[in-house]
């Protein structure tokens, strides 16, 4: 394997590591309160906020509670995100004179940003009003990473906690994680990008001269809007000399930050990460890699402490770390072996397949940023994704696939990843006889319910989207490419989707009534049918008596615990998408290899 | 197993009954309780459905494929029911000898509890809890229930397989009577402690027949698992057809799948094997308890039982044998050991207790010295006040007949020894102006720190030396509590003896912990002091005052012989009432669990073969280069699909003796024991099938069976 990627994925995981473990440090105190009761200011302005929000910061909530309040809060942002999009041709701060938004587009785009998801129909440079991209995308950026947060505090408290009859207090905990959590790391952040040469400005776009003109051919578009097809249906294509660029502008630092701490991804435009404004230089690129996974790693090791064992937190890191590296491996494989067809025309295939990737960064920090985008719920990409080969395209679908809890979204992968530890414990408890128990708590009936629903939903939603898509004339009508390649566009969108990624094989056109309401559908559905089940387990759990650990519990650490939980994952995320990605990715691989051979 | 009681796993008389029985629960209500086999069942029916379409030449896929891959799904169903039937039917088998017993007998039902009371003669069936009984020498006893009045001798053979008679009586804690008993001699009033129907037995025998038998608590949440696992699968082979119709579309070569090899499909994915089984090895779990002769009042029990942490042990007849026995006679400074020797077997003639008598047998070993006839003598009994017991042998007469006893005064010719504890004793001697020497107090401190428990004999004022009594430790026990060590479970030893002595049995013995001189409520106050650190805890007891104990404790096991509040309390009853039962009830608990569990990884594991044999036969007509993933070579799509049905069908068949018997428990420690069972049942299930579904094709191919299709 080349010396690059193994240098960049080690130094990456190291200084992953250095940074994560002292952040635990601070988030367990911050979210325990004991942060609040050591420095008496931070508990005041706790308390002022909650007031605020009008809400007792002493309430201890129910499950049920905990999560009507996030529920509450969540449909409020979206119709919030819904009207500033449609109204944002009224409103100020919109230099470019955009108009409204469609409403489809819209409902789309305000689930999209409300679920950690950010999906993209639309391009934000072309779209999207200063305002709009500030006070509805970036804040829905903050708060919902502080949802995922609080979500994965009120199931650490559940097993910490004995015999409660509450999980904490929702409005407290999300404004915890936004104020005193992801606000300082952002600014952090925005201004290490800043010094890159991230811009940060409110300017309209500027026009600069080409010192060469460009000439080029494009599908000429009727009045409908609809590309021009000749008799025969071939494209209509007409020539375009361009000696002018236009250089979009605004306030991306301050986005760009928060899309990446948050792992939301939402760019500020559309060429996301890949655009030299969001992303200039390498170094920014790794700030960015290291931005993505920074808290869903800090979390963990939090969770560690938290429950009062730290190698319970090192062994769910170990088995994210060996998936994750894993799947490195094989995505750099598969992106430095360059298309066969292209070879067979004389092209010289060592520097592997560069289609899509930015030469700046290469293709060692193009795998690495596309793995970690969708081992984690991010979804930012500096690669077009619809270019990669298509095992190198497998490798990020079956990570969301895997309902990203390859250190995943911020909370959301480590409540994943818990799931996933409740149904190995349930196993493997059984098999050294005695009913499963995971630290200190059984796993009853009604846990098992729970984890069911949060397993069953997302599969749900893929594979019952993507069928019924390529049944529709409508979801059909979106494919950019026939075949199993089309397929694989229609199946990455839904996964993206109904795992609130938010990446996508941008080959697909989504920004259609049908996809806009179809995958605002998954999105929601597959954030909240987990969620909620989560918010169940823990307070069941926090109902009950901790039990003590002897020598005839399971060991929930180790190496042993680690193989447990990697097989899971991969069995569970194999066993249900084997056969959907053997019809897209997989025989794409075999055909596009497979002829070259023959 | 060479037990009469156990029968060989396929033997004659189980296996054609539960044919039989696998046949009518053919029908959709009795699937009904089993979602897994459910979806089972309605894809047989399905592919029976296009089979006969198919027959009649409108087929979506050859008929012969069609049938046999219906035919193959109809016996998954069968093998699946003839393993729940076969459990029911060794359970049932268990059941009838022990219903045996229960047959309605005439029952004498007083108005009043008084023997003299009205008698109303009627059919034991009809009798309710509280109503009054009489019972008589040659009656069977009608139903549970607890004496009132009486002393009676009862047969309990028919429970316990024990011959010996035992005395029942009104109070006490031997006053539990169990129905299906026969009275010996005398006569008891008893009231009814059950209804008909909810007696223990009854209870038991409702959970060895399935369909009366309630889900325990973990096979719900394994059942939810196993569910959540078919809908998955469900919706990944429902979606498969649109996917197969857009790939022949896109491709421009093929036929979408057919609904016959989905089914095929889904059927081999979904958790068949543990499906098939579960029900079985919940059934074969309660049986192999009742073949260790303990009931249960329910499911939960015993797999609590599993769960167990800490093991209270009584330290009488679970860890030592029986009673304590005397092993030496130490005498005091100027005495020789046959003198005290001679006056403790006197102290002792009267005393029926074991002990006593094991000093009488001591005194007749060592030195030859025989019981003789008393005359003259008073015996004083134990009492709670003096704590001792012994003899006065009074006046002239009584003194000239003994030989060689001249040092005795003859006015003062009354001898009074006694023996008892050493306090009791010293009390005694220096309220005669005696003394109680430090020789003594030594020789006392000594025999107690070796466990034993002392005991001093005097003479009048003078302290003769002290009789050490031993505890037997059982053999082999402390192996045994080294595995329950080894397995994670604490044992801790409950006794009345003091500190001392209580710790020297446990290092003897070898258990954790020991609770000297416990009382009932020291009992309780240890349970909830080890519940409260989140332990489990199982007991087990007999006396009514253990009741409080045994209703707190998680796994309360009571003895047959025990009262019949201690039964109440208790969720489950040695027949045999043997304490040391407890540890092998922990190993059932824990096998049921495990099987459970091995089954259930072993039939996930086994879906990644499955996928490689079903996946290229069913897309390879769409896209040739699928066929990459035919890893194993198959002959023909069709052979490959039916040999994935035939395997799964084959594997519950060969598989029912491991959920009959139960995985083979080892103490072993948690990880050890995890890693063994993934290796065999994770690691095996993802090979077997390989080899398994190779074997089949290759015998299908060999054979011609659907060639061409």
């Amino acid at each position: 394997m080349n010396s690059s990627i193994v240098f960049q994925t080690g130094l990456y995981l190291l200084i992953l590591a250095a940074l994560a473990w002292p952040l635990s440090r601070y988030l367990a105190s911050l979210l325990d309160g004991s942060l609040a009761a050591r420095h008496g200011w931070i508990g005041q302005v706790d308390r002022a906020v909650c007031r605020l929000l009008g809400t007792d910061a002493e309430e201890d909530m129910s499950w049920w509670r905990y999560a009507m309040a996030l529920l509450l809060f969540h449909v409020a942002g979206t119709v919030f995100v819904y009207a500033l999009q449609r109204l944002q041709g009224v409103l100020p701060l919109n230099p470019q004179q955009l108009g409204a938004i469609s409403p489809d587009s819209s409902f789309n785009t305000a689930i999209s940003f409300l679920t950690n998801t950010n999906w993209q129909g639309y391009a934000g440079e072309s779209t999207m009003s200063n305002l709009t991209q500030m006070l509805a995308l970036a804040v829905q950026n903050f708060v919902s990473a502080a949802t995922g947060i609080a979500v994965v505090c009120a199931l650490i408290r559940g097993f910490v906690r004995r015999k409660a009859s509450g999980v904490g207090n929702a409005w407290l905990d999300l404004h915890r994680a936004t104020t005193w959590l992801l606000l300082p790391l952002s600014i952090v952040l925005a201004l290490a990008l800043v010094s890159q040469g991230v811009i940060q400005n409110f300017k309209p776009n500027q026009t600069a001269q080409l010192t060469e003109a460009v000439v080029y051919q494009q599908p000429k578009t009727g009045a409908d809007g609809q590309p021009l097809k000749d008799a025969k249906g071939n494209p209509v294509l007409e020539t375009v000399k361009a000696s002018t660029q236009t250089l979009p502008m605004g306030p991306v630092a301050s986005q760009e930050a928060i899309k990446m701490l948050g792992t939301n991804g939402g760019g500020f435009f559309n060429a996301n990460s890949a655009h030299p404004y969001e992303n200039p230089t390498p170094l920014a690129n790794f700030l960015q890699m290291l931005a993505i996974f920074l808290i869903p790693a800090a979390l963990v090791f939090m969770f560690g402490r938290w429950v009062g064992d730290w190698r319970q937190g090192a062994t769910i890191i170990a088995a994210m770390t060996l998936l994750f590296v894993a799947m490195v491996g094989v995505e750099y494989w598969a992106e430095s072996h360059a298309n066969p067809l292209l070879v067979q025309l004389g092209m010289d295939g060592h520097a592997g397949n560069l289609e899509g990737k930015e030469t700046r960064f290469g293709l060692a920090a193009s795998a690495l940023f596309t793995v970690i985008t969708t081992a984690a719920s991010c979804g930012a990409v500096n690669t077009m994704h619809d270019s990669l080969m298509p095992l190198g395209g497998l490798v990020p679908m079956w990570l969301m696939k895997l309902g990203e809890v390859v250190f995943g979204g911020v909370g959301a992968g480590l409540y994943g990843m818990l799931i996933y530890a409740i149904l190995a414990v349930f196993l493997s408890g059984l098999m050294i006889g005695r009913t499963p128990e995971y630290l200190g708590k059984k796993i009853d009936a009604f846990e098992m319910k729970m984890v069911a629903f949060a397993i069953l939903a997302t599969p749900m939603l893929v594979l019952g989207g993507t069928a019924l898509s390529v049944m529709l004339d409508v979801g059909k009508a979106g494919m950019a490419n026939p075949g199993a390649h089309g397929f694989s566009e229609v199946l990455y969108a839904f996964t993206s989707a109904a795992n609130n990624n938010g990446s996508a094989f941008a080959g697909l056109s989504a920004n259609t009534p049908y996809y806009n309401l179809m995958l605002a559908i998954a999105m929601w559905v597959g954030r909240f049918t987990v969620i909620v089940p989560v918010l169940a387990i823990a307070g069941r759990l926090a109902s009950k008596p901790r039990l003590a650990v002897t020598a005839g519990t399971l060991p929930t650490h180790g190496p042993l615990f680690t193989a447990l939980l990697i097989g899971t994952v991969v069995i569970v995320g194999a066993l249900t998408y084997i056969p959907a990605l053997a019809l897209g990715p997989i025989v794409e691989h075999l055909q596009l290899f497979g002829e070259v051979a023959r | 197993m060479s037990h009469s009681k156990n029968l060989a796993l396929f033997d004659r008389t189980l296996a054609v009954p539960a044919l039989v029985e696998a046949l009518r629960k053919l029908s959709p209500t009795a699937q009904w309780r089993n979602p897994v086999m459910f979806v089972v069942w309605v894809g047989s029916v399905l592919t029976t459905v296009l089979g006969v379409q198919a027959s009649l030449g409108h087929g979506e896929a050859p008929a012969g494929l069609i049938w046999s891959i219906s035919a193959w799904l109809w016996f998954t169903v069968l093998f699946a029911n003839f393993a729940e039937a076969l459990a029911e039917g060794r359970g049932k088998a268990q059941a009838a000898a022990l219903r045996a017993t229960r047959k309605n007998v005439v029952a004498k039902k007083l108005a009043s509890p008084s023997r003299t009371a009205k008698v109303q003669v009627l059919d034991s069936a009809s009798l309710r809890k509280d109503d009054l009984v009489l019972v008589e020498a040659g009656d069977i006893v009608p139903a549970d229930g607890e004496v009132l009045d009486g002393v009676a001798s009862v047969d309990e053979s028919a429970i316990t397989g024990e011959s010996a008679p035992v005395i029942r009586e009104s109070g006490g804690d031997f006053s539990a009577l169990t129905g299906g008993t026969r009275v010996l001699s005398d006569w008891l009033v008893v009231r009814v402690t059950a209804n008909p129907g909810e007696a223990f037995l009854d209870r038991m025998i409702a959970m060895v027949e399935n369909a009366k038998r309630k889900k325990t608590p973990n096979e719900v949440a394994l059942t939810i698992l196993l569910v959540a696992l078919t809908l998955t699968f469900l919706v990944v082979c429902a979606s498969l057809l649109p996917f197969s119709i857009y790939s022949v579309a896109a491709a421009g070569a093929g036929a979408p799948v057919s609904i016959t090899v989905l089914v095929a499909l889904l059927v081999c994915l979904i958790p068949t094997t543990i499906g098939g089984l579960l029900s079985a090895i919940g059934v074969a779990g309660m049986s192999r308890m009742m073949q260790a002769n303990v009931i249960a009042t329910s499911g939960r029990a015993v797999e609590a039982a599993g769960d167990v942490d800490v093991l209270l042990l009584d330290k009488t007849g679970t860890i030592t044998l029986g009673n304590r026995q005397a092993a030496a006679f130490i005498p005091a400074p100027g005495i020789s050991e046959q003198q005290l020797a001679d006056a403790a077997q006197l102290a002792s003639l009267a005393d029926e207790t074991p002990e006593g008598r094991s000093i009488v047998v001591l005194a007749k070993q060592l030195f030859d010295l025989r019981s003789r006839p008393l005359h003259d003598a008073v015996f004083i009994p134990f009492t709670a006040q003096t704590r001792m017991s012994g003899v006065d042998i009074g006046g002239v007469a009584a003194a000239m007949a003994e030989e060689g006893d001249v040092a005795v005064d003859i006015k003062a010719a009354t001898r009074q020894i006694r023996k008892g504890a050493a306090s009791a004793i010293k009390q005694y001697v220096v309220a005669q102006g005696g003394v109680f020497s430090d020789a003594v107090t030594q020789s006392v401190d000594d025999a107690a720190r070796r466990g034993s428990t002392p005991l001093v004999v005097a003479e009048g004022a003078r302290v003769l030396g002290v009789v050490e009594l031993k505890d037997i430790v059982k053999g082999g026990i402390k192996t045994r509590f080294a595995e329950l060590r080894q397995m994670g479970i604490k044992t801790i030893m409950i006794t009345g003896d003091n500190r001392l002595t209580a710790a020297a049995i446990a290092a003897e013995a070898g258990v954790d912990d020991f609770l000297a001189e416990a009382r009932p409520e020291d009992k309780l106050a240890l349970i909830r002091e080890h519940q409260h650190a989140g332990r489990l805890v199982a007991m087990t007891g007999d006396g009514t005052n253990d009741a409080p104990a045994l209703a707190q404790a998680d796994v309360a096991v009571a003895m047959n012989s025990g009262t019949q509040a201690a039964k109440e309390a208790g969720n489950m009853v040695d027949l045999d009432s043997n304490p040391t039962k407890l540890i092998e009830i922990v190993e059932i608990g824990k096998q049921m669990l495990m099987t459970r569990g091995a089954l259930t990884t072993f039939s996930v594991a086994n879906d990644v073969a499955k996928y490689f044999a079903i996946i290229p036969a069913a897309f390879a007509v769409t896209y040739p280069q699928l066929k990459a993933l035919d890893v194993m070579h198959l002959t023909s799509p069709a052979t490959a699909i039916l040999s994935a049905v035939i395997f799964n069908a084959l594997i519950i068949m060969a598989l029912i003796p491991l959920a009959l018997k139960g995985v083979r428990y080892r103490a072993l420690g948690a990880a050890t024991l995890l890693r063994r069972n993934l290796l065999v049942y994770g690691v095996g299930g993802i090979l077997v099938p390989f080899v398994g579904i190779k074997l089949i094709d290759m015998a299908l191919g060999a054979t011609g069976w659907l060639q061409g299709i």
